[in-house]
């Protein structure tokens, strides 16, 4: 990823008293989007609110897509298999097995996501590159035909129904379904988001991070530094693998429905959009792109039915003319006002 | 007995159209260093493409037997489209291959598209001409002849593309190009067209292969998106820049999914992407690949 450079926050030179401006500006933004977020449900129409809830399911998913992608410099094209079994775990719990707690399904969900990764990072790690995209994406098409193929288990091309989960032992029964999803699940996730969010940020600010970073700049040097790469990039598979999930689970239950569609290679290609949509050599550019692609694409919808071709048009001018993406390109435009005063 | 010579048959044909889509994703990663996951569109623009010339070519009077020769001239037309799509890819040699990866996901969905916008959201299909070749009986196997003329078609090409690559003055700077750029530049190579003649083939090898199959299948717009995930398969087995790999990485998706398909149809994709998994963990390069770092 030399290509685009690094952002600053790796680079560690500052001055102690740069870094804290910079960090501080960067808290008042956090927390303004943060305020705003909270508020939207008051202002804004309920069908914006329920756009927000992918936003944020794709948001938690690309945190974790991107300590692999941006950080480790893997780029995986089949981590929808991960978004997938968050959702298929919600759906199992909830409609097959009875089990409403949102908490355990998140963590059944994460785990099961976890343990699945761990053969699949210990072949997929052995390779870099093109390698690694090509190998993800047939465990990802693996798990799309096992869902769409074998019925019995898993609904084939229908799936299986999510059912509303109990958020803290509570199922809000006396609420109806959007008054559920754009109430407290809404606040929920909110709430998931910035804690999942602040647990990346510790993450990729850790002597671990550091490492993942070391690895993608000069894997050879990182090793003969002493840097076990392979475990490594596991740890940052799984940990991706993780994230995902829990997007996944929070997907289902805003869709209802967990369809093997979701672990479609295409999906993973719309994982990969939204980070370099966003821009992934910023942390967090992934958590704007998915909110910009979300926006985006219901926008497009709306105005045509050719929608994806403006997806493909919009795709192919951020990879050729905005590779940093949207974080990008604002960092460019603050350097620019801060150059002239 | 009968049903081992359906599959092998079936599996055949589906292998000799793997291979030519899977021969132009082969020809544009060894020299590009670019995988194409817009193949599966060029396939797909091809079969949709090939029933528009053929219905043409009857309306215009042209007798039914025709419709082979016409169908692959409307894939060898279609190349056109190749040097517009290589002078978008131009601008992203240089980067990362992240990128060229999402260009290309870029393009299937734009393609995606574009056939909707010009073919609509039903599959489409070439009424029976498959008839007009007949069938070709040996004692009690019966097999339709049309089949036969695309495997005979695929391996003449196979023969011709080895013979061009290694035979030709052309072949030798093209896999001097592939094994070293800067170097045949130097040497007065003119890089960028070498690029855009080498994905210009690609192209047309896709938009034939979709054009041959047309005929024997319905076009449909999960074509592109489906059938990138095979010839993927093909060019891992076979391993990346490897025509020889293409050739058998084909056969043997080809033949497994025509025995999957007969024996247990839940398996279809499954086992394809078992083999797959497999041959890279015991072969990390494929079958006839270049070692990798």
């Amino acid at each position: 990823m030399s290509a685009t450079g690094l952002s600053a926050e790796a680079n560690g030179k500052q001055s102690g008293a740069s870094r804290l401006r910079r960090h501080t500006a960067l808290l008042v933004i956090v927390m303004a989007a943060l305020i705003v977020l909270a508020l939207f449900p008051s202002f804004a129409q309920p069908y914006y609110v329920t756009l927000v809830l992918p936003a944020f399911a794709y948001a938690i998913a690309l945190l974790g897509f991107n300590l692999l992608f941006g950080y480790t410099g893997l780029l995986s094209f089949g981590h929808a298999l991960f978004v997938a079994l968050g959702a298929y775990g919600a759906a199992v719990l909830t409609s097959k097995l009875g089990i409403k707690s949102f908490e355990l399904i998140l963590l059944a969900s994460g785990l099961a996501a976890v343990v699945v990764a761990i053969p699949v990072g210990l072949l997929a790690v052995r390779y870099v590159r093109i390698f690694f995209g090509i190998l993800t994406l047939a465990f990802g098409m693996l798990f799309h035909s096992f869902l769409f193929k074998f019925y019995n288990i898993t609904g084939g091309d229908t799936g299986i129904r999510v059912l509303r989960p109990a958020l803290f032992g509570n199922e809000f029964s006396d609420l109806d379904k959007t008054a559920f999803l754009i109430g407290p699940f809404y606040y929920y996730c909110l709430v998931l988001l910035v804690v999942l969010g602040f647990v990346m940020w510790r993450i990729v600010h850790s002597p671990f991070g550091l490492h993942l970073t070391a690895i993608r700049e000069n894997s050879r040097k990182a090793e003969y530094l002493g840097v076990r790469v392979r475990m490594f990039r596991l740890a940052a598979f799984l940990i991706s693998a993780f994230y995902c999930a829990v997007g996944g689970v929070i997907l289902a239950i805003n869709t209802g429905q967990a369809d093997p569609e979701t672990a479609y290679w295409t999906h993973s290609g719309e994982l990969v959009f939204m980070t370099v949509l966003g821009g992934f050599a910023n942390f967090f550019g992934p958590l704007v792109g998915a909110f910009v692609f979300i926006f985006l694409k219901s926008e497009l919808m709306s105005l045509t039915q050719y929608w994806r071709f403006f997806l493909g048009v919009t795709l192919a001018l951020i990879v050729i003319l905005f590779p940093r993406g949207v974080m990008g390109v604002a960092q460019d435009l603050w350097s620019k006002v801060k150059k002239k005063q | 007995m009968t049903s081992f010579f359906d599959i092998l048959l079936g599996g055949v044909f589906h292998a000799a159209v793997l291979f030519l889509v899977a021969a132009g994703l082969q020809l544009v990663f060894g020299v590009q260093k670019i995988v194409n996951l817009a193949c599966g569109s060029f396939y797909a623009l091809g079969a949709y493409f090939g029933i528009t010339s053929v219905n043409w070519a009857l309306a215009a009077g042209l007798p039914p037997w025709m419709f082979l020769p016409v169908l692959i001239v409307s894939g060898i037309v279609l190349g056109a489209i190749g040097p517009a799509i290589e002078a978008l890819l131009r601008t992203i040699y240089a980067r990362d291959e992240a990128f060229q990866l999402l260009l290309t996901f870029a393009l299937v969905l734009m393609f995606q598209d574009v056939l909707r916008f010009f073919w609509g959201p039903n599959p489409q299909q070439l009424s029976n001409l498959v008839t007009e070749y007949g069938r070709l009986s040996i004692g009690t196997f019966s097999v339709s002849t049309y089949n036969l003329l695309v495997i005979a078609a695929s391996i003449v090409i196979a023969v011709g593309i080895g013979a061009f690559l290694q035979r030709t003055r052309f072949g030798r700077i093209l896999r001097a190009t592939a094994e070293n750029r800067e170097m045949s530049q130097a040497l007065g190579v003119n890089v960028r067209w070498m690029y855009t003649s080498v994905f210009t083939l690609g192209t047309i090898l896709g938009t034939v292969g979709g054009a041959l199959v047309v005929p024997t299948a319905a076009a449909s717009l999960d074509m592109p998106v489906e059938l990138v995930v095979e010839a993927f398969a093909v060019v891992v087995i076979g391993g990346l820049g490897s025509m020889r790999g293409a050739l058998v990485g084909a056969l043997i998706v080809g033949l497994m999914r025509a025995a999957a398909i007969t024996f247990y149809a839940e398996l279809e994709i499954l086992a394809i992407y078992l083999v797959v998994i497999i041959v890279l963990i015991a072969r990390p390069a494929g079958l006839f690949g270049k070692p990798i770092e």
